[in-house]
């Protein structure tokens, strides 16, 4: 017998999980790991790296654009977590077969396929405080528009808005989706009982929907904290670093000023704090798994 | 269902309901109708500072084709198109391979692979940002069409890989055992089982994939420098520094770069929604 008729048991396996495991392997996994590494250097992007241990975070630690930045993460994170209830509330809106709703749902999910960075320049022109249509709609209170994004006590809350666009749209798809397996039996049984309104949601439908209810805010958590594109787009953590957030800080370090060390310190305290949901996700996932199996 | 459907007959009641749901929907919509009516405005009213009354000219499409012949558009939908297509065909082949595997056969180690394929993807980019970079600076693919497609079908395979898994799952054992029993090869399983039945699952996949590599931005501007291999996303944020006042043109541009992704959506509504539910919602 050939080696690999004897081996092929395991070789096959093997020689088909090679491709993807090894480039996820090297590009994913080895990446995240050395920009660790790296954040206890000082170093240009070019030059030899050197050794400095803990000095970036000390640096960091007393920076107070890194507190702004982190600062505007928690706001980021706090407001989205109104996009799994404000997407189960457009769900349940359009959950009803009229003539036409069809429609109307495949016109609500459009901001979900829209580029992020497409929507910073949609929001862009809708906060122009000259010309934009919000300043139209101000006018027509008889009010001035704020220019939202050259005022920093506004600007990050503007840009979350327009992050939150999207966001609300993925957590209605997957509301959506829960609504229509429910079970219809539950339903019933709760409707004869005389359930309906709030009750009959929070007792009888929210608790079949506690799986996409636990996606829902799993992808809005992880979404928050590594907002960058919206960021980018519209104001460039501007003004005057106000509406930057970690993952905005550690691009502008490292690419603007050339300080790879310190930009991956900045990149590592994210990983640290996305790695806490990350586990949880994976562990919950997992354990739902072992459950059904 | 719940909430409980209005009664067929109730035809009052139904049309003041879709009309409330009409009136949300333009509300909801109302910043990317915005850009829609600005992308007609002509050249004339946006110089007058007209941007929302009634236009002195009508412009359809002049901006669309000042878009192309102004500025470097057509060179960024190509490259986009380059980028995203063997993207995808790589991703499709390679997850099909890692999700059969994963859920097909245990072995030490399948759970921390597996989670390492779903967790990586849930990880903030900038934490590869720097090595990605410099690796594909030292292997001089920084600045080409490679570098992009290489990271996008690594980073994409996770997903893919959690998604082909879950699909190749759930097909019936006994296909299988069928297969085994008549002494079919592993490989001889995946040729001839796995890929005739994972063909609707790589559509979905397929169209996912392209939207999300079509819309991706930060590896765009952390890859690429130069307008000849420069995506759409990236090109038009370029634009939009570059024409600050010319808005007429940037929304022309921000509607072309979101009709592909949108486009797709609408052929492929209900693989689109099966893909980005899948895990959360069984059936």
């Amino acid at each position: 017998m050939s080696f690999w008729i004897r081996n092929r048991g395991w070789a096959t396996p093997a020689l088909l999980l090679a491709p993807g495991a090894l480039l996820f392997g090297v590009v994913i996994i080895a990446s995240t790991v050395q920009s660790l590494w790296i954040s206890l250097h000082q170093w240009d992007g070019m030059g030899p790296k050197v050794w400095v241990g803990f000095d970036n975070y000390r640096e960091l630690f007393a920076d107070r654009q890194f507190y702004t930045a982190l600062r505007n993460n928690v706001i980021w994170l706090a407001t989205f977590l109104l996009a799994p209830p404000l997407g189960l509330a457009i769900a349940l809106l359009v959950n009803q077969s009229i003539k036409g709703m069809r429609l109307a749902k495949s016109l609500f999910f459009v901001p979900l396929v829209l580029s992020p960075a497409m929507v910073g320049v949609i929001y862009t022109w809708f906060y122009d405080p000259t010309y934009g249509l919000l300043a139209l709609i101000f006018r027509a209170f008889g009010m001035e528009a704020p220019a939202i994004l050259s005022n920093e006590h506004l600007v990050t809350l503007g840009v979350v808005i327009a992050a939150l666009w999207p966001q609300i749209t993925f957590c209605m798809v997957l509301f959506l989706a829960g609504l229509n397996n429910l079970d219809e039996e539950i339903i019933g049984a709760g409707r004869v009982d005389g359930a309906k309104g709030w009750p009959m949601l929070r007792h009888v439908v929210l608790p079949q929907l506690s799986q996409v209810a636990f996606l829902a805010l799993a992808v809005s958590v992880i979404g928050a904290l590594r907002s960058f594109d919206v960021v980018s787009v519209m104001t460039q953590g501007g003004p005057f670093g106000s509406s930057s957030v970690l993952a905005y800080l550690m691009y502008e370090q490292s690419i603007f000023s050339y300080r790879f060390g310190y930009g991956a310190a900045i990149a590592t305290i994210l990983f640290l704090i996305m790695i806490v949901f990350i586990v949880w996700y994976l562990w919950r996932m997992l354990r739902a798994e072992a459950l059904e199996a | 269902m719940y909430p409980r459907p209005l009664a067929p007959d109730a035809r009052m009641q139904r049309g003041v309901y879709m009309t409330i749901v009409a009136v949300i929907l333009v509300l909801w919509l109302l910043p990317l109708i915005a850009v829609i009516a600005t992308s007609f405005r002509s050249v004339e009213d946006i110089l007058a500072g007209n941007y929302w009354g009634w236009p002195k000219s009508f412009a359809i499409g002049e901006n669309y084709i000042d878009v192309f012949t102004e500025t470097a558009m057509w060179r960024y939908i190509l490259n986009s198109l380059i980028i995203a297509l063997p993207t995808v065909l790589g991703v499709l082949v390679l997850s099909t391979f890692t999700g059969f595997v994963l859920s097909k056969f245990r072995f030490p180690g399948a759970t921390l692979i597996f989670a390492l394929f779903v967790g990586g993807n849930f990880l903030p980019h900038q934490i590869m940002m720097i090595p990605v970079r410099d690796l594909m600076v030292r292997v001089e693919l920084y600045n080409t069409y490679f570098a992009l497609i290489v990271f996008h079908v690594a980073f994409q395979t996770g997903f893919a890989t959690l998604f082909m898994r879950n699909f190749i799952a759930a097909l019936p054992g006994e296909l299988f055992e069928a297969a085994r029993s008549e002494g079919a090869s592993q490989f001889q399983v995946l040729w001839h089982v796995v890929i005739p039945l994972v063909r609707p699952a790589l559509a979905a996949l397929a169209i996912l994939t392209f939207t999300f590599v079509w819309n991706d931005y930060f590896w765009s501007i952390v890859l690429t420098q130069s307008d000849a291999v420069k995506p759409v996303t990236a090109g038009l944020a370029n634009l939009k520094g570059e024409w600050m006042s010319a808005w007429n043109l940037i929304a022309a541009g921000t509607i072309i770069v979101a009709i592909p992704p949108v486009v797709m959506f609408f052929l492929m509504q209900k693989h689109f929604i099966a893909g980005l539910t899948l895990g959360a919602v069984k059936g």
